[in-house]
């Protein structure tokens, strides 16, 4: 038996996995750009979100891969899914994108293209990812930091989701006086 | 290990069984000369292939039991002519669903159609893999298992949209949508259960927690979350929106037959059909498990006396115990209807739920004891009497009529 081939998994794994997980991404994400059936478009974000909580989970970030799947394809997908429902014909497909959607895309690509080069050009933080890795890992850690370091953004994102919250009910309320007149 | 062990050896040596057993085949192969990461790999496989192969043979055994038991409640013999006791009839649904033509409407989206039965198996079998089965047998020892649990169960709803929607059929996506509407709106009380376990254990765990309830109250009761006040009320809000999760009986309204034919499985036939069927057991077997878990001291003995009893025995009799009940509840229970399942989790669940979560603040604060006692009992016990009273004001269910059984 050829000793080298079973050695080639658990070397190869996890950039195998990554270099997967990363093109699944791209590849689903354009799906959800380019497909014209509404549905098919939000299985393919699914996709997205399963394949970046795969990233999380390489990194030994379990936290938060488990909440990215928790939050994002628990719970935001299928309020997408519900809103398509209500809204979109089961059998109609979107129109083909217009001249603006194409204009406005490649503006977009290129914004993204150069805040990667920027990126690129910046250079590494100095953070290697044993460092980083732990404050993600440990679900103990992740609620320190959360309730100290970034207790303010964390307070201000609670008031907005509140404000949100209140919102919707005002919207959805019916109001007698409303209907009468 | 106490000294009844040692006079019964066949349980001493069970206990880690299981454990000896893999040891003993990697150590197999190891003097075959296999490489390290090729018995790294062996490894993973042979866990997956543990609880795969127990609890597939667990459902096996579910559905033959399923049908004696209700067939007892509703006085028949129900299975009783393949094999002694119709023990083999589950074999032979097997092979009677894996002829079955595999019919796909024209209609229907192909690709979504064939997906969603094996989406709606997959979080099943993670659920698995995180489970505490007996001492030092965890598969996946997980620092976020509970987490993992609820985030893999999402994918159940996803699957039940996918099926409804890709078939194409008016009854398959009204029946997914009350089981989308059903699912969510259980899954919360489910969470707040859970969280107020993880509130008295300080850890997302599954092991912790399991261990947290380690030990005997007067050097004879166990100590298990159930017996506190605040996890009784957590565990019988963890059973009921299980069993809502799992689309049991009387929470089965996805599949409403007088109603919707066979909700999100209506357009599916062949084995396509039995891997839902299948699913609804697993998840059952798994939502179970983790009720054992969480509130009924996982794999620790009832009493101190009987921890001579392998652990994973008593995590598998603690499943199946809680699946009778399912069970039980499925053969005497009628169906609720949409409108009262709904209020009943809006309404009255889940604000039990958030009392539960201060009654166990104040549990861990005030300490297990008859201090603990005092305290934690009003913060459930008021609420639930001024709901109780609330929702009953203008309930008259009158007198029972029997029309034709007098």
């Amino acid at each position: 038996m050829s000793g080298w081939l079973l050695y080639l998994p658990s070397f190869f794994m996890v950039e195998f996995l990554f270099y997967f997980l990363s093109a699944l991404i791209l590849g689903s994400a354009l799906m959800v750009v380019l497909n014209r059936n509404p549905v098919n478009a939000v299985m393919f974000l699914l996709v997205v979100m399963g394949g970046a909580a795969g990233l999380f989970f390489l990194l030994g970030a379990y936290f938060l891969g488990v909440l990215q799947i928790l939050v994002y394809a628990g719970a935001v997908v299928v309020l997408f899914l519900f809103i398509i429902m209500l809204i979109a014909p089961q059998t109609k497909l979107k129109p083909s994108p217009g001249k603006t959607t194409f204009a406005a895309s490649a503006a977009a690509f290129a914004l993204l293209a150069a805040g990667a080069l920027a990126l690129a050009g910046a250079g590494s933080t100095g953070v290697t990812l044993g460092e980083a890795a732990p404050v993600g890992h440990l679900s103990k850690e992740y609620g320190y930091y959360l309730f100290s370091v970034y207790l303010l953004p964390f307070l201000v994102a609670g008031f907005l989701l509140l404000i949100a919250m209140v919102g919707v009910i005002l919207i959805s309320k019916r109001f007698p006086r409303e209907e009468q007149a | 290990m106490t000294a009844l062990s040692g006079t019964i050896p066949v349980f001493a040596s069970l206990e880690g069984a299981p454990i000896a057993l893999k040891a003993w085949i990697l150590g197999m192969l190891e003097n075959m000369g296999m490489p390290e990461p090729f018995l790294m790999l062996v490894s993973i496989q042979l866990s997956i292939l543990g609880f795969f192969s127990v609890f597939l043979l667990l459902f096996v055994l579910a559905s033959w039991f399923e049908r004696k038991i209700l067939a007892r409640i509703q006085n028949r013999r129900g299975p009783n002519r393949v094999g002694p006791a119709g023990l083999l009839q589950p074999i032979a649904d097997g092979i009677k669903m894996l002829t079955k033509e595999d019919i796909v409407p024209v209609a229907a989206d192909k690709v979504l159609h064939a997906c969603a039965p094996v989406l709606i198996i997959l979080p099943a079998f993670l659920a698995m893999a995180i489970l505490p089965y007996g001492k030092n047998m965890t598969p996946v020892e997980l620092e976020v298992g509970i987490l993992l649990f609820f985030a893999v169960s999402t994918a159940t709803e996803l699957a039940v949209f996918m099926a409804g929607w890709a078939s194409l059929n008016k009854f398959s996506m009204l029946g997914a949508m009350r089981a989308v509407a059903q699912i969510l709106s259980y899954e919360l009380p489910l969470i707040l259960a859970a969280t107020s376990v993880v509130m008295i254990t300080g850890s997302l765990s599954l092991t912790a927690m399991v261990e947290a309830q380690g030990g005997y109250l007067l050097g004879i009761l166990p100590n298990w979350h159930v017996f506190t006040p605040w996890g009784f009320a957590a565990f019988a809000m963890f059973f009921i929106s299980a069993l809502a999760e799992s689309n049991r009986t009387p929470f089965d309204l996805p599949e409403g037959e007088s109603e919707l034919v066979a909700g999100h499985m209506t357009e599916y036939s062949g084995f396509k059909y039995a891997l839902f069927f299948i699913s609804e057991y697993l998840g059952l077997y798994v939502v179970c498990g983790f009720a054992v878990a969480l509130f009924l001291g996982g794999w620790q003995a009832p009493l101190p006396f009987l921890t001579f009893i392998p652990s994973w025995i008593w995590f598998f009799a603690k499943i199946l115990c809680l699946v009778f009940v399912a069970m039980w509840i499925r053969g005497t229970f009628p169906r609720v209807r949409v409108d009262h399942l709904m209020n009943f989790a809006w309404k009255f669940v889940i604000p039990l739920g958030v009392m539960v979560l201060v009654s166990a603040a104040v549990w861990h604060l005030a300490g297990r004891g008859p201090l603990g006692w005092i305290l934690s009992l009003p913060p459930l016990l008021i609420p639930y009497w001024l709901m109780a009273r609330a929702y009953g004001r203008n309930y008259d269910a009158g007198g029972r009529v029997y029309r034709f059984a007098e």
